[in-house]
């Protein structure tokens, strides 16, 4: 198959629940601690939550951006236009023609605060007290929209939405804007800002959370036997994407190579994944396919599992439908275990920590895995990090959302 | 209670500080809004509606764009308050 370009990553942003950037996250990461805390307010009390925690943001935006961009932004553009600056500034702030630079940003959700804070001013103020900009800050392209405003973007600015496959989406629509010609540089990443009452009280009603709320750094925990549900998490993950020959001809840093991006959905259940996983399969088969790549040279897997009781085993029975022999030398890693789940975001800081797992030959560990479950057909790596082979290798970041939507990254080394 | 214009003119500043980043010692007020401000219809309309809350007075669409300049905001806010 011929497919345009080589896309590589030049340029990586994130904020998230283990750090403000993308070195404290990573050091964060490989540390194997936990971004989920106790709420400090009194939602427990006032709405009767079932859940008392999340993977709340690290860093608040406000020691990031200006007032004025605190006020006219939702804080899910907020979170993606603060990792977007990370990002544009580690590439090196790239000279590229307007029209051929280009911007994907994605969120599950979109700007629900701002959404349900209009909604509240309606009802105790009336219509006269609603502010101009609650539809620019609502609307789910509203991270995207910024992002391109920020830099100047005018190749296409594009959001797509895909629940928690939603981030990485965005990139493998990214690659494809550079594969086909439409742009040399592109931005994409995802971002999130849900943890807001409403939507934690509507994801417990359909008993997808943790509930572990005595114990919350302890309560994400993917393919441990006593798994009972995902943590909520919120933040961004931004990359800068560029063919090979425009990065090469800037002498820019390279992390690594987007070989491959693999779509499918499920056709089956609006919330379960399929059970034999055979979407899951057709994804990450097509992004094997489309890279060239041997199986035998993948090291290494960002699993998508969210610490739920059926989701994670339907994925790892899925890598090796996959990879079969090959998946025995795999390291797996859940980093959700540490993160939570930033829904829209999520596919792209696991993209990131992807990346980063080739770059520096180190696949992240998976935490509070105190016993694996026996159903298990891979090798997890638990506790701390695990070296991966050098020499030309290759990971594969999946990331899934309700919906039956399937995204595949194939990513590899620079070296 | 009424406030003052000189009182107005502050809180004004306020929003439009907050709004806009622009230093508030600088919303004078023989600054046009669009011209020395640069502030755009929709940075308009929501400085108009949070000094309609700020205030307690009601800023009518039609009358917004007659508020050229911040002096004139001033003295129909005042106005208004009446």
């Amino acid at each position: 198959m011929t497919h345009g370009p080589d896309v590589v990553v030049t340029g990586l942003g994130a904020t998230t629940p283990l750090g403000g950037d993308v070195p404290s996250t990573w050091a964060a990461a490989l540390a194997g601690e936990s971004g989920a805390r106790t709420f400090d307010n009194d939602w427990v009390e006032r709405y009767g939550l079932p859940v008392s925690f999340a993977a709340t943001i690290k860093v608040s935006p406000e020691e990031a951006l200006s007032r004025p961009e605190l006020k006219r932004m939702d804080p899910s553009a907020q979170y993606a236009l603060i990792a977007t600056r990370q990002a544009w500034a580690d590439a090196g702030a790239p000279q590229v023609e307007p029209e051929r630079l280009g911007a994907v940003v994605s969120s599950g959700i979109g700007g629900i605060w701002t959404t349900l804070d209009g909604w509240d001013t309606l009802k105790e103020k009336g219509a006269r007290r609603m502010l101009p900009m609650t539809v620019p800050m609502l609307m789910p392209n509203s991270a995207a929209a910024f992002v391109s405003l920020e830099l100047g973007a005018k190749a296409g600015a594009h959001a797509l939405v895909s629940a928690c496959a939603s981030g990485a989406e965005a990139i493998g629509y990214a690659v494809e804007m550079i594969r086909t010609g439409r742009a040399d540089v592109v931005v994409a990443g995802g971002t999130e800002a849900t943890i807001h009452p409403m939507p934690i009280a509507a994801f417990a009603a359909s008993r997808t959370l943790s509930l572990r709320n005595d114990d919350p750094t302890g309560a994400s925990r993917p393919y441990d036997v006593d798994r009972d549900g995902f943590v909520i998490g919120e933040g961004a993950g931004v990359v800068v994407l560029e063919s090979a020959a425009h990065a090469q001809a800037r002498g820019a840093r390279v992390y690594a190579t987007i070989a491959g991006v693999g779509l499918s959905s499920d056709g089956y259940h609006i919330t379960s994944p399929e059970p034999s996983g055979e979407g899951q399969i057709r994804a990450m088969r097509a992004a094997l396919e489309e890279s060239g790549v041997a199986a035998a040279d993948v090291v290494h897997v960002n699993a998508h599992a969210t610490s739920t009781v059926v989701g994670d085993l339907i994925e790892a029975r899925s890598v090796r439908g996959v990879l079969g022999d090959e998946a025995d030398h795999v390291a797996l890693s859940a980093t959700k275990s540490m993160t939570g789940h930033l829904l829209g975001g999520a596919g792209a800081l696991e993209t990131i920590f992807t990346i980063l797992a080739l770059h520096d030959r180190l696949a992240p560990p998976t935490i509070n895995v105190a016993q694996p479950d026996p159903e298990l057909v891979l090798d997890l790596v638990r506790d701390t990090p695990r070296a991966l082979p050098t020499g030309q290798v290759a990971a594969i970041n999946n990331s899934f959302g309700f919906g039956g939507h399937n995204v595949a990254l194939l990513v590899t080394s620079s070296v | 209670m009424a406030h003052s214009e000189q009182e107005i003119l502050a809180g004004l500043a306020e929003i439009v500080n907050e709004e806009t980043g622009l230093p508030a010692d600088s919303v004078l007020p023989e600054k046009s809004f669009t011209d020395d401000l640069d502030i755009d219809s929709l940075a308009m309309m929501t400085i108009v509606t949070l000094a309609e809350e700020k205030f307690g007075v009601t800023i009518p669409d039609s009358e917004v764009k007659n508020l050229v300049t911040v002096a004139d905001a001033v003295s129909f806010i005042a106005g208004a308050q009446a």
